[in-house]
């Protein structure tokens, strides 16, 4: 019971991580942006590169599985995305889902279609026994991993220089940029450090999640409901979204397996027609 | 105004808008070319099915995203809906009669559309590609749950077809299936054409460019959206039905995401809101699909990956301004 309460905080710590930088490209630039899923895959194959073939360790590939989709994301964003900012929702969608079929096809060209695991070391293997709990090691390190990077995301937003600036520019594009901040530029970085945290969870969730070329469409859909259940207007919205999603599908597929993602798929429309701006929105702002 | 003159104006009016629907030589053309394939290419006639099917369901979305302006990501879920519904009138024998099977499959279409249309009417364009998403997702759940109706993961299997009309029975070569989907297509093409050039049409139009002013002069905005929805819906159900029947097969795949995402393809690559964009989007899909499978198998998806992204950045208004410019050269030489 508690073990399979841990797993799901672990699955929805890793979801937030993985959602946290599209809740800011939709929020901020009223941009969909389905392909968010590509660069989380991006980083977990550096890390499955990085790990298995060249023998890598595990620590040191992750944070170059943070590096490597912020600078993908970064040249994305100037190259591609930057064009399609003020175009309509339709053309955001056809963008996106062409990113994504180009990235699925690409990375089963380059990798292979069939799925694979990161080579854990091994004092993260096994088990050990908590107040009586048996939780696995490598779930604890995902929920320390992602728990701080959740509140160093938090303590950013609220207290640095940034941190406003970007707050100014989610509250009302136009008026920040008439107070002096270049939106772009605030923008283009949270765009990086966005593709960059979702490879990292990638990295850390190939374990957990599974990492193959349909990667990106398989958790579109999960990444979706946690920023629209969860709102754009903070970061507590979304973390609280992801842990609710993360808890009721493990605690799901453990009780009712032949119902699989269903309960999880009614309650997002439920939400969804009940609020359409999201569970922890500040009103319709938008 | 004077009385004489505001009847003038609404004569005017009517002129112009029964101009704009009368038929146009180009479009008489591409129906004899259809009905021509019927003769003419008979060892397609397979593919040329699944050509017209896709056309089908292109056009019921064609009727939600160029006619009012709603963006579905799980149209698939009326396509499974009928595609199911087909199926299980014939494996047990509710209704035999292929056509009767097919009309209550789209009614049930239908009205699983004017269930959920209601879902779509609140919320932005997120909220609604969400909403529709999860449609799609929660049915092929249902199918995958309920396996002692459906088969589960291993598809309804064990269908036979009853001749259609009790008089043509389905062959090896695919020729009546080909034959039935083009009619089918056809005279639902003919009562979509009807539909966009009645006021009803008209008034979804004017819904789509701008719903807040719609709603000034009277239009009742919701009511508009709820039955086109609805016919949208039953239009896909009908093109899964016709599926079912001609391939006597049905599977979860009806409902995967990427058959709704492959449509959005097809209908940009025809072009929105004028009917024929869905028809012609379906047989350039699959020539493409076949082409760049013949090149490099397992791969195609890429291409089409690149195809979408380069129409969206050089911007579909471009593109259908040097089509404009291309016919009027054409034409006025």
């Amino acid at each position: 019971m508690l073990t399979i309460f841990i797993d799901g905080i672990a699955y929805g710590m890793l979801l937030f991580v993985l959602a946290c930088g599209l809740s800011v490209t939709l929020g901020l630039m009223n941009f969909i942006n389905l392909a968010h899923g590509a660069f989380a895959m991006a980083g977990g194959y550096v890390a499955v590169a990085l790990v298995n073939r060249l023998g890598i360790s595990f620590w040191a590939a992750l944070p170059l599985a943070f590096v490597f989709p912020a600078i993908l994301g970064v040249v994305m964003e100037r190259v591609l995305y930057r064009h399609v900012y003020a175009r309509s929702h339709l053309d955001q969608v056809l963008f996106t889902i062409g990113l994504v079929f180009m990235s699925v096809a690409a990375v089963d060209y380059t990798m292979g279609s069939q799925q694979v695991f990161v080579k854990l070391p091994s004092s993260l293997e096994g088990q050990f026994s908590l107040m009586g709990v048996g939780v696995g090691r490598y779930r604890l390190l995902i929920i320390v991993v992602c728990g701080v990077l959740a509140l160093t995301l938090q303590a950013i937003l609220a207290h640095t220089r940034f941190g406003s600036r970007l707050r100014a520019a989610v509250d009302d594009a136009r008026t920040a940029r008439g107070l002096g901040i270049n939106v772009n530029a605030v923008f283009a970085l949270t765009f990086a450090v966005g593709s960059g945290l979702a490879g990292l969870g990638g990295a850390l969730g190939a374990e957990v999640l599974g990492l193959d070329p349909q990667f990106p469409l398989k958790f579109m859909i999960y990444f979706l409901i946690v920023v629209a259940v969860g709102g754009t207007s903070s970061l507590t919205g979304p973390l609280l979204a992801a842990l609710l999603l993360g808890i009721g599908d493990v605690a799901g597929k453990y009780y009712v397996p032949k119902l699989g993602a269903f309960a999880i798929y009614t309650i997002m429309i439920a939400t969804l027609i009940w609020r359409p701006h999201g569970l922890f929105s500040r009103g319709a702002a938008r | 105004m004077s009385g004489a003159a505001s009847g003038d104006l609404a004569a005017g009016v009517a002129r112009y808008f029964s101009r704009r629907a009368r038929w146009r030589p180009a479009e008489v053309v591409f129906w004899l070319l259809a009905a021509g394939t019927l003769f003419a290419l008979p060892g397609k006639h397979l593919i040329l099915a699944e050509i017209a099917i896709l056309g089908l369901f292109a056009l019921s979305l064609d009727l939600l995203l160029g006619y009012a302006g709603i963006i579905s990501l799980g149209h698939a879920a009326f396509f499974g809906f009928g595609a199911y519904a087909a199926g299980l009138f014939s494996k047990h024998g509710l209704i035999a009669e292929p056509v009767l099977a097919l009309l209550a499959s789209g009614v049930l279409a239908a009205a699983l559309g004017f269930v959920t249309s209601f879902l779509v009417l609140r919320g932005s364009d997120l909220t609604r590609l969400m909403v529709t998403l999860g449609v799609a997702l929660v049915l092929r759940e249902l199918a995958n749950r309920y396996d002692w109706l459906t088969g589960g993961a291993d598809g309804l299997q064990g269908i036979t077809m009853a001749p259609v009309l009790g008089r043509f029975a389905f062959d090896i070569g695919g020729h009546v299936g080909y034959a039935y989907s083009l009619v089918v297509l056809a005279v639902l093409f003919f009562v979509a054409r009807r539909i966009v050039h009645s006021p009803f049409g008209i008034a979804l139009k004017s819904v789509k460019s701008n719903a807040l002013r719609a709603a000034a002069i009277g239009i009742p905005v919701n009511a508009r959206l709820v039955a086109i929805y609805t016919v949208a819906a039953a239009y896909a159900g009908i093109a899964g039905a016709l599926l079912t029947q001609i391939t006597q097969f049905c599977s979860l795949d009806v409902f995967a995401f990427d058959r709704s995402a492959d449509l959005l393809v097809v209908l940009i690559l025809g072009g929105t809101g004028y009917l024929y964009g869905g028809l012609v989007g379906a047989v350039l899909f699959k020539l493409m699909q076949d082409w760049l499978a013949a090149i490099t198998p397992q791969y195609w998806q890429f291409w089409i990956g690149l195809v979408l992204v380069a129409i969206v950045l050089v911007g579909r208004d471009r593109m259908a301004a040097w089509l404009a410019a291309a016919r009027r050269a054409v034409f006025r030489q």
